[in-house]
């Protein structure tokens, strides 16, 4: 097995929903807690699993807001794992996710610079290295009715752009959502082999973001001056 | 990168230390000057047995969880860092023995304080490799990513070490003719480079935004970067220094480190000016250390903002 995620970037709305409840699922799971520093003042900072930043594609007016949102990659070739000098960072044979022991970790960093995607931080509180672990505390609990066994930015997702599976397996889900939707790996120059995929925004027909002056428009902007007004 | 000092001081302090044993058994091995007595060979490497030991303590202040660093000696196979560990521990243990050797009037003549001088210069030569490699192998780090940072760390470590060494004879009261010539070796080849270290990170040649987020057809800028104050990644890797101070240090690292020791270690002709200009090395090379991180660009700032590394 190979599991990961794939993020269709066609519909994300960048609602930061899967960040919060990542948070709030993984703060009481296996590499809980997920520090907050000075969380209520004017520079609240923390431990986040996944981050979504927002980007700008294109040139004016042919342009389009992009939300990525990123989590950790769960590597092929993890070179965070290979680095690690102390084996806390490990990939698991059995269906690849890459996970921290707490237990062993002394806080070197050292794995968090062999990241390229940015997927690592240290919590400075208990000085350990902490990361998504693609929900492991959700995936494989029996006790969960089995559409509930997908990690929780899975579920979360108001616009379903987040999809779990195996990609060992050609015809399951995410495999599939690859293959129709022309799926690509972030940076794969420098040779990671990430397992996450991200699915580009659907070709559609190019909508300049001006509007034209028909009657219409002329007469909304109108109606919103005066409103303003 | 964010430049620790702890790992600053680290680097240099452990990398003279190791380059003076380096140094210490070339001129034992090669009788440079008339190589030295017993009793020196032992206060040489007392020194530098103290630069590396401040060196590793300080390297620990780097740990946010140092109770667990015994175990980074598990992972030698794959770790550069592991590797840099088991090497620079199991360096004192055969140092002992040598040391002994030495103290118990075993010189050079004697079978197994020859085994040991080979051992113990294998291990001063390898650690400041790893110490190298552990940047080097970084694919995420570009300008880091190459054959010139494991040999800038062995030169630079070898180069203190001879300028160490020279203050020491000149402390003894030694000759020092051929060791300045080696110094100034050391000091041409370190430079040198350095200077084509420098050229290599001028331009960026690692990924760009665009591979970064996959839309390699178009031009891509961050939007927002989604927190409001520093996380983790800003604060480790979101470091910039401004152009015009990276070119006014990197002067300073060519004036301390280089220049200055080469033009006057010839004249210099008491232990109180040789120490002088090793210490401005000194001084040189810290600084070289700073901006070796302070100029080095992680591929994770293309997510926040940057086009190139
Ligand atoms: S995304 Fe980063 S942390 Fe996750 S497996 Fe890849 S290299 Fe390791
Ligand atoms: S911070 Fe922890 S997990 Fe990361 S390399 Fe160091 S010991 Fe390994
Ligand atoms: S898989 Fe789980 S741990 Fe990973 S980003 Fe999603 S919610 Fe967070």
């Amino acid at each position: 097995m190979r599991l990961g995620l794939v993020i269709d970037l066609d519909v994300c709305v960048g609602c930061n929903a899967c960040a919060v409840s990542c948070k709030q699922w993984n703060t009481s799971g296996t590499t809980g807690p997920l520090t907050d520093y000075a969380p209520y003042s004017k520079d609240p900072s923390g431990v986040w699993f996944n981050r979504i930043r927002n980007f700008e594609i294109g040139d004016y007016p042919n342009n389009k807001t992009v939300h990525f949102p990123m989590s950790c990659m769960h590597c092929e070739d993890a070179a965070c794992v290979t680095v690690c000098p102390t084996g806390a960072s490990y990939k698991r044979k059995e269906d690849g996710i890459v996970l921290v022991d707490q237990d062993k970790c002394m806080g070197c960093n050292y794995c968090s610079w062999a990241c390229p995607y940015g997927a690592r931080e240290l919590d400075r509180e208990d000085g350990t290295m902490k990361k998504c672990t693609l929900c492991i505390d959700r995936i494989y609990d029996k006790n969960l009715a089995p559409e509930d066994r997908q990690p929780t930015c899975v579920i979360t997702c108001p616009a379903h752009a987040r999809h779990f599976g195996d990609f060992d397996d050609p015809n399951s889900n995410v495999n599939k959502l690859v293959r129709e939707r022309g799926g690509n790996a972030l940076m794969p120059e420098l040779g990671y082999r990430p397992t996450n995929m991200y699915l580009p925004p659907r070709a559609v027909k190019q909508e300049p973001t001006v509007q034209k002056d028909s009657i219409i428009s002329k007469v909304k902007d109108w109606v919103n001056r005066s409103i303003a007004r | 990168m964010h430049p620790a000092l702890s790992v600053i001081f680290f680097t240099v302090m452990s990398g003279s230390g190791y380059g003076l044993m380096t140094l210490l058994i070339i001129s034992i091995v090669f009788d440079v000057d008339g190589g030295m007595s017993h009793q020196q060979v032992i206060v040489t490497s007392l020194v530098a047995l103290g630069l590396i030991t401040a060196g590793l303590l300080s390297s620990s202040f780097h740990l946010a969880n140092p109770k667990n660093a015994w175990r980074s000696m598990s992972r030698f196979r794959t770790s550069w860092l592991s590797r840099e560990a088991v090497l620079a521990i199991t360096f004192y243990p055969f140092t002992f023995l040598w040391l002994l050797q030495w103290y118990l009037g075993h010189g050079l003549e004697n079978r197994w304080t020859l085994l040991l001088t080979v051992l113990v210069f294998m291990g001063s030569v390898m650690v400041n490799f790893a110490t190298g490699m552990l940047y080097a192998t970084l694919k995420t780090i570009p300008q880091w990513n190459t054959s010139l940072t494991p040999a800038n760390f062995m030169m630079l470590g070898m180069m203190l070490g001879s300028l160490l060494l020279t203050t020491l004879r000149f402390y003894f009261g030694l000759p020092v003719e051929q060791l300045l010539i080696i110094d100034l070796g050391f000091l041409a080849t370190a430079g040198t480079l350095k200077l084509m270290y420098f050229f290599w990170v001028g331009k960026p040649h690692g990924p760009s935004i665009n591979t970064a987020t996959m839309f390699t057809r178009a031009t891509v800028r961050l939007f927002d970067v989604g927190h409001t104050s520093g996380t983790f990644l800003t604060d480790e890797f979101g470091y910039q220094v401004a152009r015009f101070r990276i070119m006014l240090l990197r002067y300073a690292v060519y004036l301390f480190a280089f220049i200055i020791p080469a033009l006057f270690l010839p004249m210099s002709m008491s232990f109180e000016s040789a120490l002088t200009l090793t210490l401005t090395a000194f001084l040189g090379v810290l600084i070289e250390r700073w901006l070796f991180f302070a100029e080095a660009r992680h591929v994770v700032t293309l997510y926040h903002g940057n086009q190139r590394v």
